[in-house]
């Protein structure tokens, strides 16, 4: 839950009004994880807990350095690790921070159905409203990076807040803040992309010729963004989209379909208003009741 | 269960228990569900205790009406089959809506048009409760992929909608033929209804001595 | 380390070998990132398994555990034949041009002097020659055939790029692009920084593992330069302050060393101790000797010290042995000969090999205390934890004192970190329950010895009842009154020599070793503290950031011993004039009258480069060592010796296979397994998520890491049939650990003599108490042998079997 006036609302989900417009100045905010220099040390994952107090239960052993093994309604960020053979056949060990990437056009507001339970804040960072969520799970859904998990104790939807009660305030997110080798960063989108691009140089310069920054313009660009030395094939990093977008399914199901369908019930109703008010009730007439008659009257002196 | 004198039986008992069963989770089902479809509509969540309880309930609603339905089919579905009657009853439907009957060939049990209500919901019934499932968060959300969920989750909207209008149809074609409403809430018709509506249905009933409301069912047909 | 973090962002390459910063010191890792991106430094990554370090670097190399030492040797060769030396440094600085003994010589894998019985060697033609007056021979045209330079080319010309290639199992061409990458830093203004940890300490050849490196270095210009050195990350908070304080069996304070029971007299003993220049004009720091250790005799034993009992020498121990190690306590624990333990912070249950062992002997063991914030193995050891901790308690008879202290952040204190820094820290927190301070259970345990001695008496209570204990509460000393005891004070007025006006008041906090006297007028607990709290003040709580030349050396931050001086023999940054080797980075420099600059000079600040003092003022000869001398235990150059256990033969000298000065146990060398049943190279580590032993006492880092596993690589697990986090049996000839397998493409067969040899790495975090989930201990797999110099056990490289399992058997 957000303690930000609701004045800084610039999205909120389903909704048909225009959110407040006033503060129309205010700077957007970013996180840069840079993945040439991340060293899997979870000390992001570590810090996330800690600051937003989750602790997820102690699991398994399931293969691989993820752990936990996915995110859940109490794991907002999660390593990712990826065992990668370049084209010289040398191996990489692509490690990504996984979590909220914060798009600039949420998939998740879009799909949510409950007034208010996500919402962008003008810094651009998306928030779940607990108090209004309803826990459809149509975030889910509507997320193209399958982020928000749904909580199976209190069916609410949860993810990461890209911590707005710090940002709030003036501090960068917890993740940033624990991270040791600097590979998360955070600022202003314009400082966090120019940054971005001295890193994509420098990676270029020691020859990874894809190197890139991943802000997916099929969101709208994202708060969250990625320095990939391999900017062309993001799906190595543990399955980053290649090309994240809202789903067609969801953009027609929550664009097209609603006034067509509102409209074709109102048609309904008008065509049956119109058709009582002219043509009126189908009553039964004393003719009918006389056919009638006569005809079980038959019938009985048939059988008789 | 005792019949005005000198009517006919529409709808036994059980039917009408297992319509208005429908009936009810049906509307209930709408009410929730465009609650959450159209944020013009969340209004609706309140009458079920919030957003929460809502979608909540919804599902659940869902189970009910699914197997209610599943009674309504095996109760109805004989006396829906299509047959050639109904596609001359369909040219005639301009002379049905202006209500003049009078060239409309002879309607036994149910006409085309309720035959269409009736197998369209039998078909958007199921459609509407396996897609529910799937989106069905705290039991059945990991069963399926997120992709199959938004593809579902479509559908299941489309279908509503479609429920929805033949609902509006079919309320409306009951407040429309006059005593219909009593056939579903009391069970019986007037020997004159059925001759208007249903003439052929009653020629079965009187060539069978029964009162309804199915052909050979209580013989004491002018009792 | 020689430098300090911050200093390694002016490398401009940065080697990880024999350790995985990334892993293990994400934190201090930032400086690597740091030289990558503010420097363009190029990272190596030398590790059997592609590590998270390996993750950022630029360059990996697969080698084979226990085969660093070849590596090196190869790499040495490559500089030598290439001519990749800074010739100017390794000429002025080294003793390469040193002349060794004439019998000095090295043959079929074993240096002269060898005793095949006590398998040790007589060290005697481990020297140089020396002239009439005493000086080491040298010959700075290299032309001599027994000088330095000459023995060491031709003692590592064996290690040709296929022999390298054929005993380590690197690709060579991963070798050879290595080797190139390391030689540019020949350059005098470029610099290679060396990092590593317990992946080159914990084999039975440890410390010849970090010579040969060094070596490296020295013939790369790159010791006592910005961005350059040996860097030991040290693998626990303050162990640096453990080795600095003396913690060891056979060390006092300082690096000063406990006397052998051949040294009856103190005379005998500071015969070996007081080294006399070998080099004209060389400092020889060790001179001073008699001064750390006066002082040091009169901080413990006070006024009961003095000039006429030889400052109470008679009652330090006499080593009847080189050390008491604990590989040793605990076969001697297991042999009936230790019955009595107090264990202060220390879980060898989990942390000492073979942990079978371990608890065999804790279970002889008449009483056993242990001290720690912790729920520790070893203090539940008689307990029954199933399959990980199978234990019949009733059958043990060891009484165990589990006394919980508080952790470093529940009281005031230092640690030293792995520059060398002491930072005072304070505490945050009160401790939980009954848990005391180490101090006040230390202190308790004197008080009531003492007290049994004063009632009872005993034999040879002198060395106890004669301890000084001059502290405002006598049943817990103050953090900072031990410290300023550790720094030192006059005991009286001290005057200049020349001038006789006094210089220092009696009673006064020392500001410098150099201020140390032999004659009982001071005291000092560790004379390379000195320094640390002076009469301005404690000087490890300084926290003032200004970096004069933003190159990472911030003199107003906490304090660095010795004499607050960041980077070791910072001569060294400086050519024969005087001058920065890399002028865009200098350390100290000679403007004509003294040695100035951001850094506190390793040398006398007014001694000219003229008059050739060595940098390295702690060696008689005053320059670094190619030759070790009769330093190691093993050579005085390093030679490639295979892991006790291992699947290979030494291709070299195939009849001197392993460390010859190894000590072995015979009961533990009737535990090593051969590559027949045990066909598998095993190494452990730690990971990220957690710190040792610690950790899994944390719930998020349990959460983070929660169950033990292996790692294994495809090819291994195809062949086994073991399939992704499948339940494997792990097994040595010392026992099993049943644990999940981790499949990997980070760990590849190496091709070793022609044989394609796997590798399995086992993480070393889990027991059988925290919040984890139970593990087996990857240490009930190694063997019981250690370094031949330090005993630190070979945890790096042993043999295991693995085959699937159906989980632990309960």
């Amino acid at each position: 839950m957000s303690d930000l006036q609701a004045q800084d609302f610039i999205r909120i989900s389903a909704t048909t009004l225009t959110p407040p417009t006033a503060r129309n100045h205010e700077q957007e905010v970013a996180k840069l994880i840079d993945v040439s220099r991340c060293i899997g040390c979870k000390a992001c994952q570590s810090a996330c807990m800690e600051w937003n107090n989750l602790r997820p239960e102690v699991g398994h052993f399931e293969g691989s350095y993820d752990n936990p093994m996915d995110l859940e309604p109490s794991v907002w960020t999660l390593m990712r690790f990826a065992e990668w053979e370049n084209e010289k056949g040398d191996l990489e060990w692509l490690i990504r921070k996984d979590g909220c990437m914060h798009c600039e056009d949420p998939g998740c507001l879009k799909a949510c159905p409950a007034p208010g339970a996500i919402v962008q804040y003008a810094n651009g960072i998306v928030d779940f409203i607990s108090e209004n969520c309803i826990g459809c799970g149509y975030c889910e859904k509507g997320c193209p990076f399958n982020i928000p998990r749904v909580s199976k104790v209190d069916h609410k939807s949860y993810k990461c807040t890209l911590c707005s009660d710090r940002v709030t305030v003036g501090l960068e997110p917890a993740c940033v803040k624990a991270c040791p080798t600097g590979a998360i960063m955070f600022g202003s989108k314009a400082d966090m992309t120019e940054w971005a691009g001295e890193r994509v140089d420098e990676l270029k310069s020691r020859g990874f010729e894809n190197a890139g920054l991943y802000d997916p313009p099929g969101v709208g660009g994202t708060h969250v963004m990625y320095v990939l030395q391999h900017a062309d094939k993001p799906a190595i990093y543990a399955g980053l989209p290649e090309d994240p977008h809202i789903s067609e399914f969801v953009g027609f199901w929550k664009g097209l379909i609603k006034p067509v369908a509102l409209a074709g019930m109102a048609f309904t109703a008008a065509a049956a208003f119109l058709h009582w008010i002219t043509v009126g009730p189908n009553t039964v007439d004393a003719e009918d009741d006389h056919h009638a008659e006569e005809l079980i009257r038959s019938a009985k002196e048939k059988s008789a | 269960m005792t019949y005005p004198k000198g009517t006919i039986v529409r709808a036994s008992a059980l039917t009408r228990i297992n319509h208005w069963l429908t009936a009810g989770c049906f509307v209930l089902l709408v009410l929730s569900g465009l609650a959450m479809f159209h944020p013009l509509l969340f209004w609706l969540s309140n009458l079920f205790g919030g957003g929460q309880w809502t979608r909540a309930v919804h599902p659940w609603i869902g189970c009910v009406l699914f197997v209610s339905y599943l009674g309504l089919i095996i109760q109805f579905w004989r006396d829906n089959l299509p047959g050639m009657g109904d596609v001359r009853w369909l040219a005639k439907i301009n002379r049905v809506i202006v209500n003049d009957e009078e060239d409309v060939p002879e309607v036994s049990r149910f006409n085309a048009g309720q035959k269409l209500v009736f197998w369209g919901m039998a078909f958007l019934v199921p459609v509407l409760f396996f897609t529910g499932l799937t989106v069905w968060e705290v039991y059945f959300g990991a069963y399926t992929s997120i992709e199959t969920q938004r593809v579902t989750l479509l559908i299941h909207s489309l279908c509503a909608i479609g429920a929805i209008i033949l609902w509006m149809i079919h309320v409306y074609a009951a407040i429309w033929v006059s005593g219909s409403m009593r056939a579903m809430t009391q069970g019986y018709v007037t020997p004159g209804w059925a001759w208007r509506h249903h003439r052929l249905w009653l020629r079965r009933l009187v060539e069978t001595n029964s009162r309804g409301p199915t052909p050979g069912a209580n013989h004491d047909l002018g009792r | 380390m020689t430098n300090t973090w911050q200093d390694i962002k002016n490398a401009n390459v940065v080697i990880v070998m024999g350790g995985n910063a990334a892993e293990a010191h994400p934190c201090g890792f930032k400086w690597v990132i740091e030289a990558k991106i503010e420097n363009g430094a190029k990272l190596v990554v030398v590790d059997p398994r592609f590590t998270r370090t390996a993750s950022v670097a630029d360059l990996y190399a697969p080698i084979r555990p226990g085969t660093d030492i070849a590596f090196l040797s190869g790499l040495i060769r490559y500089l030598l034949e290439k001519d990749k030396i800074q010739h100017d440094y390794v000429r002025a600085f080294t003793n390469a041009g040193l002349i060794a003994k004439e019998e000095f010589g090295f043959q079929d894998g074993l240096f002269t002097g060898y005793n095949e019985e006590t398998h040790s060697y007589d060290k005697s033609s481990w020297d140089y020659e020396l002239d009439d007056q005493g000086f080491a021979k040298v010959d700075d045209t290299w032309q001599h055939p027994r000088c330095v330079i000459n023995l060491l080319r031709k003692h590592v010309d064996r290690y040709t790029p296929e022999m390298v290639s054929r005993i380590t199992g690197t690709p060579q061409d991963k070798f050879l692009q290595v080797c190139e990458l390391l030689a540019t830093t020949s350059e005098p203004d470029k610099a290679l920084t060396s990092l590593f940890a317990l992946g080159w300490t914990q084999h039975s050849i440890g410390a010849q593992n970090i010579r040969t490196m060094a070596m490296v270095q020295l013939l790369l210009g790159n010791i006592g330069v910005a961005g350059g050195g040996m860097n030991a990350l040290r693998g626990h908070s303050n162990i640096q302050g453990l080795t600095d304080i003396g913690l060891l069996s056979n060390q006092m304070p300082g690096y000063m060393t406990l006397p052998s029971d051949k040294e009856a007299t103190f005379n005998d003993y500071m015969k070996t101790r007081q080294f006399t220049p070998l080099r004209p004009g060389q400092i020889s720091y060790w001179q001073n000797y008699r001064k750390f250790f006066v002082s040091f005799q009169k901080s413990i034993y006070g006024k009961a010290a003095s000039a006429e009992n030889n400052w109470a020498y008679d009652w330090l121990p006499k080593l009847d042995l080189p050390m008491y190690d604990i590989i040793r306590a605990f076969e001697m624990m297991n042999k009936g000969e230790i019955n009595g333990y107090i264990c202060q912070g220390f879980n060898p249950l989990q942390a000492f090999p073979d942990r079978g062992k371990i608890r065999r002997g804790l279970r002889k063991l008449k009483f056993l205390v242990t001290m720690d914030p912790l729920d520790t193995e070893t203090s539940r050891f008689w307990e029954d934890f199933g399959p990980q901790n199978p234990s019949d308690a009733a059958a043990i008879q060891t009484e165990v004192f589990q006394l919980p202290t508080n952790c470093f952040a529940e009281e005031n204190g230092s640690l030293v970190n792995s520059a060398r820094w002491l930072q005072w820290h304070w505490k945050a927190a009160e401790p939980p329950g009954q848990a005391r301070s180490d101090i006040w259970i230390m202190a308790g345990i004197f008080r009531r010895l003492k007290e049994l001695y004063q009632k009872e008496g005993g034999a040879f209570s002198d060395a106890l009842m004669n301890l000084s204990w001059n502290y405002a509460d006598p049943a817990s000393p103050d953090p900072e009154e031990l410290a300023k005891e550790m720094n030192g004070r006059t005991l009286a007025d001290i005057t200049d020599p020349t001038t006789g006006a006094a210089t220092l008041k009696a009673g006064q906090l020392l500001d410098s070793f150099a201020q140390l006297k032999d004659d009982g007028t001071t005291v000092s607990g560790c004379w390379i503290f000195t320094g640390c709290f002076t009469e301005k003040g404690n000087q490890m709580a300084r926290r003032e950031t200004t970096d004069p030349r933003d190159q990472g050396i911030a003199p107003g931050w906490a304090w660095a011993w010795p004499a607050n001086r960041r980077i070791l023999y910072n001569r060294a940054s400086a050519d024969l004039a005087g001058k920065a080797w890399n002028p865009k980075k200098p350390i100290i420099e000679w403007n004509g009258e003294r040695w100035v600059g951001i850094d506190v000079p390793d040398m006398p600040p007014t001694a000219a480069p003229s008059a050739g003092v060595g940098p390295f003022i702690m060696n008689a000869e005053g320059l670094g060592r190619l030759f070790a001398r009769a330093t190691m235990a093993e050579g005085p150059f390093p030679e490639h010796y295979e892991p006790l256990e291992s699947p290979a033969e030494n291709v070299l000298h195939p009849k001197v296979r392993s460390n010859p000065a190894a000590r072995v146990f015979a009961d533990d060398r009737e535990s090593f397994g051969a590559a027949s049943d045990f066909p598998y190279v095993a190494t452990t580590y730690r990971l990220t998520e957690h710190f040792h032993y610690w950790t899994k006492h944390a719930l998020i880092n349990a959460i983070l890491q929660p169950e033990e596993f292996v790692e294994i690589g495809e090819e291994l697990a195809k062949e086994k049939g073991i399939a992704q986090a499948d339940w494997v049996k792990v097994s040595s000839k010392r026992g099993d650990v049943v644990c999940k397998a981790y499949v990997t493409k980070r760990i590849k067969p190496l091709m070793v003599d022609g044989k394609p040899t796997h590798v399995i790495g086992c993480p070393i975090h889990w027991g059988f108490t925290g919040q984890a989930r139970k593990g087996y201990g990857a240490n009930t797999l190694t063997p019981s042998v250690g370094d031949a110099n330090t005993q630190t056990p070979e945890f790096k490289a042993f043999l295991v079997n693995v085959a699937k399992s159906n989980g632990p058997e309960v």
